[in-house]
């Protein structure tokens, strides 16, 4: 009679799955993004600062890996994660540009002042079109481009803790 | 002070539970009388500990005693007394503390209306009781310390997640966590059957009220739930398929499952390991639910703040009681062997269809709301399983249910007389039933499933009647019907109303479902449109200030022709701590159906985006779950049927054979 076995291998069965999805430290409600292995989506922003070039797809093909960070003064995680970019720019050496989503321009740079500017290039995205062609779920959020313009990596919520070092950057390495 | 109480508290809880975890089945292994008797005492002193404990947390709610952690994580001055109450269970930690009072409270029961089961018994009932309370309490005290303080205490607390500051919600999880925890004594019954390996029609008897008290709990708490997510979310949805939900309807399938394989065992001694293995997936899908909210492996909208340190507590608690019992069940299973024997056409027959088609839907739920995390686990990306497929599920599986049902009751005890050829093709038909379904289903929305869900419910409230007309022998001779009707007992009774209640939501899911009317539009001032007949004109909007909110409020009048029937009050609001926008639909109930309105954000110019709803019917639902809830409390009261109240076999089949 191996029927009376059968509920406890199901449920050996289910605390396994349980057991390796609480350790696979994924977040359930990151979504992955459709872009990844896919060209970035084209846009043309104009610059936060006043005179300058607009920010536009053609930025993103430079032969470099480049990241585009979707912000906003209004966003607490962002003041968060702000110190991680000032990293990349700084110690890394990776473009950054800045896309100021559904934000004033006066507040983003504002923003940017109180807190230093890791941007090589900002746009301002102020009704949020950019951001759904990019598939943005929320503010902030990082796409990695590689040279070519392809999306490879897309950092959802902000960079803070060990993800820096633990995921960004083990993506970026890649692409060098 | 407080904290320090209910932490002392606590404490005591988990040591009294330690002690009536163990030494009374030391006690009923080897006979010893006073090991026994310690577990009435261990469980009355974690009873009273544990209220202490929660006495406690609730005082320092009351007082906005920010230094407890707790309450400066979820309370805040200005909340209204009601949600400073309810906010005591409306974070991970309270919840657990209500778990917990909640479990100490049945064991209590179960030894105050049990004393007149076998002391043995009992003590292994008690026993399996406590060390549930045992482990829920060393994971209160080692991850989830309500008591814990802040040091210096702030000044303010944060507040509650202003889309819990409902009255229906107050009220939803304690509900909800009776019927879960309810659940547990027909959990500690099996497991002591287990234990002693044997299953008597004794011991159904002992079970099922219990079960019907903790269902009748899970019904209401349910309905509740449901009932929130209709006024409050604005949207005009009942039920959403959303993991935890599932969480919930999966024990209530089990539960109701339960109820009536119970009365199987206690007729006619078949259905045994069934029984008992049922009673203990009951109960596991409660604490299934539990792990389900706080492990964070499912996103919900019901999820608790997440901690991996907590989850894999969870997970090993779990493990240990879910896993232990499956496994005790499959040493012990095949000492159950039944003794009695009925007919392929017979009542219980009847009840083993109910119980294949609950458990299959159950399974159907279980597969459903995992279904993501296999596929993520295998690598092949994410997916979500949708309403789509629950309701396929639910339609494919509950029908044939319901038509079952309709004539169940009609069936005699042990063997039934349908006509013999119809005994021959019974299979077949519920085999073609279930294959044209799904091909109707499948093929056609609308119009036909509207009529066939309406012809349902039609077919069992008429079955339902018919039963009672039947017992009644109205048609036979209607001159003595009346004095029959007394004699029905509240037992058949609560059957009756319980199965009618079914009914009624049926139709009430079909109507609304189909004929709702629904409008969004953006609207001035002045302007008015038609919905389902009634005339909504929009007369503008005014600001509002609440105790801890401000809102805007819209102004619609609503008559029907000339006729005024009322003015509905909607309102957008903002909460201050913590910040957060939540809709107040305005529910103005007629008999037909539900006029239903919400404001939306601006649109410029003084114009407001609104939603308007005629939902027929939609009442239906919630009566109907109250009906359910006063079918399952008549049962209970039947003299018969009493908590812990076992009456000899003799007497009952006297009963029931006049």
């Amino acid at each position: 009679m191996i029927n009376r076995f059968i509920p406890l291998i199901i449920v050996l069965g289910l605390f396994a799955l349980f057991l390796a999805r609480m350790n696979s430290g994924e977040n359930p409600k990151e979504l992955d993004s459709v872009l990844i292995g896919r060209a970035a989506p084209q846009f043309e922003l104009a610059s936060l600062q006043g005179g300058n070039p607009p920010l536009t797809t053609a930025d993103l093909k430079i032969g470099k890996p480049v990241l585009v960070n979707f912000f906003a003064s209004w966003c607490v995680p962002c003041r968060a994660e702000h110190e991680s970019l000032m990293v990349l720019a700084g110690q890394y050496r990776v473009p950054i540009y800045g896309i100021a989503y559904k934000d004033s321009p006066d507040r983003s740079r504002a923003f940017l002042t109180e807190l230093g500017n890791p941007f090589s290039k900002t746009g301002i995205d102020q009704n949020g079109r950019v951001a759904i062609d990019w598939g943005v779920t929320g503010v902030p959020e990082t796409f990695l481009v590689d040279g070519d313009g392809i999306v490879r990596y897309r950092h959802w919520g902000p960079i803070v803790g060990d993800g820096l070092r633990k995921r960004l950057v083990p993506e970026l390495e890649k692409l060098r | 002070m407080a904290g320090e109480i209910g932490h002392f508290s606590l404490i005591w809880v988990l040591v009294a539970a330690a002690i009536g975890a163990v030494l009374p089945q030391i006690g009923a292994v080897k006979g010893d009388t006073r090991l026994m008797q310690l577990a009435d005492r261990t469980a009355y002193v974690q009873f009273l500990m544990a209220l202490a404990a929660f006495a406690a947390l609730t005082y320092a709610f009351l007082v906005s005693d920010f230094s407890v952690s707790n309450v400066a994580a979820n309370s805040h001055t200005l909340k209204p007394l009601l949600y400073k109450i309810s906010g005591v269970w409306g974070n991970h930690e309270g919840s657990l503390l209500l778990w917990v009072l909640i479990l100490t409270l049945f064991a209590t029961l179960v030894s105050w209306r049990g004393a007149k089961l076998p002391l043995r018994f009992r003590a292994r009932v008690l026993s399996v009781q406590s060390l549930l309370v045992f482990g829920f309490v060393s994971f209160i005290l080692l991850t989830s310390n309500p008591f814990l303080r802040f040091d210096p205490a702030p000044f303010e607390g944060n507040g509650l997640n202003p889309l819990l500051q409902d009255p229906g919600l107050a009220f939803h999880p304690p509900m909800l966590y009776l019927g879960y925890v309810g659940l547990s004594v027909s959990f500690s019954f099996a497991i002591a059957a287990l234990l002693e390996g044997e299953v008597t029609p004794l011991w159904a008897r002992w079970v099922r009220p219990w079960t019907l008290l903790a269902w009748v709990f899970l019904t209401g708490g349910i309905a509740l739930g449901s009932w929130w997510a209709y006024y409050e979310l604005g949207w005009g949805g009942w039920w959403f398929w959303d993991p935890v939900e599932n969480a919930s309807f999966m024990p209530w399938l089990a539960a109701t499952a339960l109820l009536h394989s119970a009365i199987v065992v206690e007729k006619r001694d078949a259905l045994k390991s069934w029984t008992v293995l049922l009673a203990i997936i009951a109960f596991s899908f409660s604490l299934l639910g539990t792990f389900l909210v706080r492990s964070g492996i499912l996103t919900s909208v019901h999820a608790f703040a997440v901690d991996p340190e907590r989850g894999v507590f969870i997970l090993a608690f779990l493990a240990i009681v879910i896993g232990g019992s499956m496994a005790l069940y499959a040493w012990r299973a095949p000492k159950m062997v039944p003794s009695g024997l009925f007919g392929i056409v017979s009542r219980e027959s009847a009840l083993v269809v109910n119980n294949i088609f609950l458990s299959t839907f159950a399974a159907v739920v279980l597969i459903g709301t995992l279904y993501p995390l296999f596929v993520e686990a295998s690598g092949a990306g994410q997916i979500t399983v949708g309403p789509p497929f629950f309701e396929y599920a639910a339609a494919v599986l509950m029908s044939p249910l319901v038509v079952a049902l309709g004539i169940g009751p009609l069936l005699a005890w042990k063997r039934g007389k349908l006509p013999k050829a119809m005994q021959i093709v019974l299979p077949a038909l519920v085999v073609a039933l279930i294959a044209g379904l799904a091909l109707v289903w499948s093929q056609s929305g609308g119009v036909v499933m509207t009529a066939f869900g309406l012809g349902l419910a039609v077919w069992l409230l008429t079955a339902v009647f018919a039963e009672i007309a039947s017992r009644i022998k109205l048609w036979q001779s209607p001159g003595n019907a009346f004095g029959r009707l007394r004699k029905i007992t509240r037992a058949q009774w609560g059957m009756s109303i319980a199965h009618a209640g079914l009914a009624v939501i049926i139709l009430g899911v079909t109507v609304s479902e189909a004929f709702t009317d629904e409008q969004l539009l953006v609207m001035a001032p002045g302007d008015s449109t038609m919905v389902a007949g009634h005339t909504f004109t929009f007369d503008g909007v005014a600001p509002v200030a609440g105790p801890n909110y401000s809102a805007v409020r819209g102004f619609f009048t609503v008559a029907e022709g000339d006729d005024f029937v009322t003015t509905l009050l909607p309102e957008d609001r903002v909460y201050s701590n913590p910040v957060m926008n939540t809709t107040e639909a305005a529910i103005y109930p007629l008999f037909t159906g539900d006029l239903y309105a919400v404001i939306g954000e601006a649109a410029g110019g003084n114009r407001w985006s609104v939603r308007l709803y005629f939902k027929p019917m939609i009442s239906a639902l919630w009566a109907g779950a109250l009906m359910m809830m006063i079918g399952g409390l008549l049962s209970l009261s039947d003299r018969r049927l009493r908590l812990g109240l076992p009456t000899g076999r003799k007497k009952i089949a006297v009963k029931e054979s006049v």
